[in-house]
Order: C-alpha cells, then structure tokens, then sequence
C-alpha cells in the first residue's frame, strides 16, 4: 500500500512536470506573444518599437530552456524578479509575478483558493444529500411512471449544457424574480464579512452546481443501485430473512457507492481544480475564474499556476479515489 | 387447469403421524411480462418429510428454482402472481404477510445457492454475514454468541480453522469452501427445510462429492427436509429418496428414487437419463440426446408440453399428444409413482426401445 502510494506520488511529479512543460512551450511559441499583449495594454495599443523593453522585461529575448529553468527554480528554491528596476524577491515555491497586476501569483492563489472550494465543497455536498437518495429511491421503484418521470426530466436537465443551465439559474433568480436573497453572488471571506455573506453569496452557486450534479448522480446511483439490487447476494439477503431496509442499505448500497464514490473523487477533484463557468456567471474571485482571465490576458505565470494547480488537485484526487475504492472495495488490493 | 393435484396420500407413503413438513399444492407462478404472462410453474403438487429428500429434475427453464424461490417466498410480490397452496409445518405461505414470511426465512427454511462467489456479499467478512444470519432471527443474543456460532457453523462443515478464516472474505475461500460456507449460513438458525439449489453446479467434480457427503451428513444431524434442484442425476442418485421431474413448469414425473431411475415412464426422463455420460458403461452404450430446446413458457406447446420433441408420440393414437395435456396418473408399477403421459403402457416401451440403446449391459443382465 505505502509503496503504490509513493509509486503514483512519483508519477504524479512527472505529470506535473510535463505539464508544466507543455504549458511553457504552448506560451512560448504561441501564435501571439504574451509581450505583445502586455505591451498593447500599457501602452494603449501604440506598442510600436517598445516591444523590445517588454520582451526583455519579460525574459523573451532569453531561449525559452534558460527562462524555464528559471521558472523551475523559483519553484524549488526561490528567485529574485526584477521588474522596472525594482528587485522582488520571491520566495519558494515561486510562481513568478503577474504579467498584468504585476503581484506576486503565490498569494493569489493561496487568496482564490477559499472561493473555489467553498463553491466546490458546497455544490458536491448538495448534490450527494439529494442525488443518491433520489437515486436509490428510483432504483427500487424500478420501472413504475414515478421512475420513469423523474429519470427523463433529469436527461433533459443534464442534456444541458452547464454553463446555459447555470447561466439559466441565475439570470431567472437574480434579474427576472429579483429575489433579494440571491442578486448579491460573490465570495464573501466568512471570517471578515460573516458566514451569512459567505452563504448568501454562494448560494446560487451551489444551487446550480447542485441541482445539475443532482440529476447525474441520481442516474448513476440508480443504474449502479439497480445493478446490486439485481446481484445473487441481495437474493442471499433476503432469504436469510433481512428486513428490506438492511437489504437494500446494507447490502444493495454499500455495493452501488463503489463505483459511485469512484465517479465523485474524480468529479470533486475536478471542482476543485476550478469551476471556470460557475465562478464566472456567479462573479466568484476563485481559480477558475481567474484561470479565465489569465488566459485572456496571455499572463504567462497565472495561467501556469492555475494549470499546475489544477494538475496537482486532480493527482490527488486521483490517488485518493484509488486509496479509498481500495478500503471500500476488499477484493481489490493496491500493490 | 387440466393438471390433477396429487393427493397427499399419495405421496407421503408410511409418513410419520405428524405428517410432511413442507406440502406444496397445486402451486402456479405466473410472472406479466410486457409479451404477456409467463407461466413458470403450473399445477405443482409435492410433499417433503423431515428427514428425507426431494430432488427436483429439469432442465434450465423448467421451473424448478421458480418453484422453490416461491416456497421461500423469494419473488416480488409486485412481478410475480403466486397461487395454490405451499405449507410449512402447518403454516400457509401463500398470502403470508411479508413480516411472518421473514421470521420464516431462514429461520425454519433455508435455501442455499449454485453460485457460492456470486451468492455471497463481495464487501463483508464470512463471519459477518454468517453472525448477521444468525442475529436476525435471534434478537436476543450478543455479538459474541453469534461470533461463536459463526465459528462452531464453519468448523461444523469442515472449514480449517474457522477462527482464523472466519475473518476471511469471501473471495479468499476457495469454491469448495464458499460452498461449505454457504451451507454453514443456511444451516445456522438450525432450519426444518433446506432447499439447495444447484449446491454442486459450479463446484470440481471432487468438490462435488464431498459437498454432497456433507449435505447428507448435515441432514442426518439435523434431521431436516431437504429439497435439492438439479440437472444432474448423478446427484440425485446420491442424495434423494423421491424425484419430481419438472418439464415446462410442470411435474412429468414423480416416484422413489428407484422407480425414476430404473423404470422411468415418461419420455423426457428417458430422455434426461439418456443423456447422462457413464465413464465406466459399455462403449456400445450411446449418448442420446433430447433434440431440439425447452419450449418457451410464453407460448407453450398445446397439449403434453414435451410433444414436440417426443420421439414416441407417434405411438399415441390420434394427434392426442398434441390436443390435451396429459393428466398425472399413477404408473402401471410401483405405488405414488406417477407421469404425465399419454403412451398406454410406456414401461413396454421403456424395455424394447430405450434401455438397449442407452445401458445394453443392463438389458443383458435382465434377460
């Protein structure tokens, strides 16, 4: 066990190089150079014969070997970035200074991190509270108009796209009804601005991402719960004289959330990793919103740090959904 | 329904004065289907005494599982329509409300099943749910008591230190020993009734015979009625005292153990036992099989359900094999051996035409 654990970490930190990589060479020989687009901004778009300044403040006119090299050695070991005549000295893990705020990106994300899993942790316990009961109750109504119903209503939800449906949820609670209690979206700290700022904030968020999440995970607890029920053993069960609650619990759930828990470890670590979509339509300040804007901006360091970030949630994640299928799941040992 | 329902009377032969434990009469289980319903068992009538075998024969599809998860009461009430009569010790279970059914199941009858790897819960420990079968009907007792039955259960049918293996999941057992398990759990609450279906089905031919020795050791201890499902004769040489043959849903045949297997009066016994390999016969002796496949229980043949692939109905005057459904009548020897055929004296038959082909070292024997 501890040595599968240490095999994937170790793999995990060769996909995050390469990653990191991949992201650096896509910047760098990038159809238009992040230079020029800071250049254009600073200097409303009279950039001109200035760009040299930029692509040198920038470390453009360096090969791009030396410049990730640089990069790789803020991370481990700290550097000094000099910008306008002024040293900054950047503490590891370094992940360079914005391109257009020209803060430090290391406290950004350590700032943005909050918004993200408040909205991640919110959403996915919502629709976990109301998908799998839902779905285990239309397992067992297998086939009556009941599951039926609900079952198509939730394919056409989940035919949605997400970002219309989100999109939907808010432009319907927020601007059409004017209920109060949602206009406000945002991320409010629950320690400076109080929790009920943080909830109210968030709310909608996690209502969309709920309500969305609920009518997948409804479908897979369903077909999974549908598959044990139909199992030789839920037929032991009930010929030992079980009470159906502990038949359909106990026997019939604990076997469906196998493959379920599998689903979400990797569905959570993607949240987490940054929901680009809700955080924009709800005007969340988390990563994947910033992400958004860092690409658009072609800032070099927020787009690596989001990229990275993102790289090392779902490794995480990954090997957590690994390590714990193999506690729920006794027939699958890691080795 | 044409079927005549055997007469207690009929079957139970010397029975002891308190009579079978299990009657099943005229039991039907029909199951709706979007194509319409399926009848998987009709006009089924058998008794089990303490103490004695039933092997029910047949093949997939003959109803004979069916017949004995409606015993157990193992079908959902919302997809299956059960009707007849099925008693145990007295008590009517058809109808039972599902409270009474459960304090039932597995508690005075137990059934244990073919596929021990599939039939047991892939996530918990033996012991679990052996100490969980133990539990359910006994609320009374401590976490520690059912411990120790779970234990004294498995070592009682043969598992190596069942101290240690108690601790085991299932896929750490071996076939044989998930099977020995499996019994250990149907056996636990010490039941009047155990029904084995297939029991040896998935198990090495080795396996297979001791499983079957333990069966019958289990039974002797426990003086229990047993009822073993099979397709196997060789197994029900070994184990039952009667035989019912199942074919489409409906009992063919039904005798002692002896009168089933040497002196069979129905074609699709002859057929069954036609079909049976013998390592050690004669090698004139031929491997028959029945043609064609059992019919679909949604469209049954008109008349005897085996019509169509009867080889002697064409010693039956008219297109009577065809019209009407042979009635289950006493055989011409032997009492309570009954068959549902039309052939006017198949024993004859049986003698002239079927032994030579399949044993011709028994027919020379005879003469």
């Amino acid at each position: 066990m501890f040595a599968y654990v240490v095999k994937r970490l170790i793999s995990g930190v060769l996909v995050v190089a390469l990653v990191s990589m991949a992201i650096f060479l896509l910047f760098w020989y990038g159809p238009s150079s992040p230079a020029q687009t800071v250049c254009d901004r600073e200097t409303s778009n009279r950039c001109g014969d200035r760009i040299e300044i930029y692509e040198r403040t920038l470390g453009y006119d360096n090969p791009v070997y030396e410049e990730y090299g640089k990069f790789v050695q803020g991370v481990f070991v700290g550097r000094t970035i000099t910008v306008a005549s002024n040293e900054y000295e950047c503490t590891a893990p370094c992940l360079g200074l914005s391109f257009v705020t020209k803060q430090p990106v290391k406290e950004a994300l350590v700032d943005r991190i909050p918004a993200t899993f408040s909205v991640a942790i919110g959403g996915a316990f919502l629709y976990l509270l109301f998908g799998i009961p839902i779905g285990v109750a239309a397992a067992r109504r297998r086939g009556t108009l009941a599951d039926k119903a609900l079952v198509s209503s939730f394919l056409f939800i989940s035919s949605i796209p997400y970002y219309l449906f989100a999109l939907l949820t808010w432009l319907y609670l927020t601007i059409t009804f004017e209920i109060p209690f949602f206009s406000n979206t945002g991320y409010f700290s629950p320690i400076t601005e109080g929790p009920w700022a943080w909830f109210s904030g968030l709310f909608l968020a996690w209502v969309a991402l709920g309500i969305f999440g609920c009518t997948q995970y409804t479908r897979f607890t369903r077909g999974a719960m549908v598959e044990a029920l139909s199992e030789d053993y839920i037929r032991t069960a009930k010929s030992k004289g079980l009470p159906t609650r502990t038949i359909v619990y106990k026997h019939g759930l604990r076997a469906a959330l196998v493959p379920v828990v599998t689903i979400f470890g990797i569905d959570f670590g993607t949240l987490l990793a940054g929901t680009i979509f809700t955080e924009r339509i709800f005007e969340i300040q988390g990563i994947g919103w910033w992400s958004l804007q860092a690409v658009q901006n072609r800032d070099l360091p927020v787009v690596m740090a989001t990229a990275l970030f993102s790289a090392v949630v779902l490794i995480i994640s990954n090997l957590l959904v690994d390590i714990v299928y193999s506690v729920l799941d006794p027939r699958v040992r890691l080795s | 329904m044409t079927s005549v329902p055997m007469t207690q009377s009929s079957m139970s032969e010397g029975s002891a004065s308190e009579g079978p434990l299990l009657v099943v009469e005229d039991l039907k289980v029909t199951f709706p289907t979007e194509d319409g319903p399926v009848t998987a068992v009709s006009g089924l009538s058998y008794s089990v005494e303490r103490g004695k075998t039933l092997g029910i024969v047949g093949e997939s599809g003959s109803g004979k599982s069916v017949s004995s998860m409606a015993v157990m009461g193992l079908h959902d009430a919302k997809s299956a329509q059960i009707s007849g009569s099925i008693r145990v010790g007295g008590t009517e279970l058809v109808g039972l409300n599902e409270s009474k059914m459960r304090a039932l199941r597995g508690n005075s009858m137990a059934m244990i099943f073919q596929d021990a790897l599939a039939a047991l819960h892939p996530f918990y420990k033996i012991g679990k749910q052996l100490e969980e079968a133990y539990l359910v009907h006994h609320s009374s007792a401590s976490k520690r008591d059912a411990r120790r039955k779970a234990i004294e259960m498995l070592d009682r049918v043969g598992i190596p230190q069942p101290d240690r293996r108690v601790d085991d999941y299932p896929h750490q057992f071996s076939g044989g020993m998930r099977q020995r398990a499996m019994i250990a759990m149907g056996l636990i609450n010490d039941p009047a009734l155990l029904i084995a279906d297939e029991p040896t089905t998935a198990l090495d031919v080795t396996v297979q015979a001791q499983i079957l020795d333990l069966l019958q050791d289990l039974q002797r201890e426990f003086n229990s009625a047993v009822i073993i499902i099979t397709h196997d004769l060789g197994v029900i040489a070994e184990m039952a005292d009667d035989v019912l043959v199942m074919y489409a849903g409906r009992c063919v045949e039904y005798g002692t153990v002896k009168q089933i297997l040497t002196a069979p009066e129905m074609p699709y016994t002859w057929g069954l036992l036609s079909s049976v390999p013998d390592v050690l016969a004669s090698t004139d002796a031929r491997l028959i099989p029945i043609p064609g496949n059992p019919p679909s229980l949604l469209r049954p043949p008109s008349g005897c359900s085996f019509h169509p692939r009867c080889v002697h109905s064409d010693k039956v005057p008219g297109d009577l094999c065809s019209t009407e459904l042979p009635p289950l009548l006493p055989a011409s020897v032997g009492a309570a051996h009954l068959r549902r055929c039309h052939l006017a004296d198949p024993s004859a038959v049986y003698q002239s035409e079927v032994l030579p082909e399949i044993a011709p070292d028994l027919v020379e024997e005879t003469r």
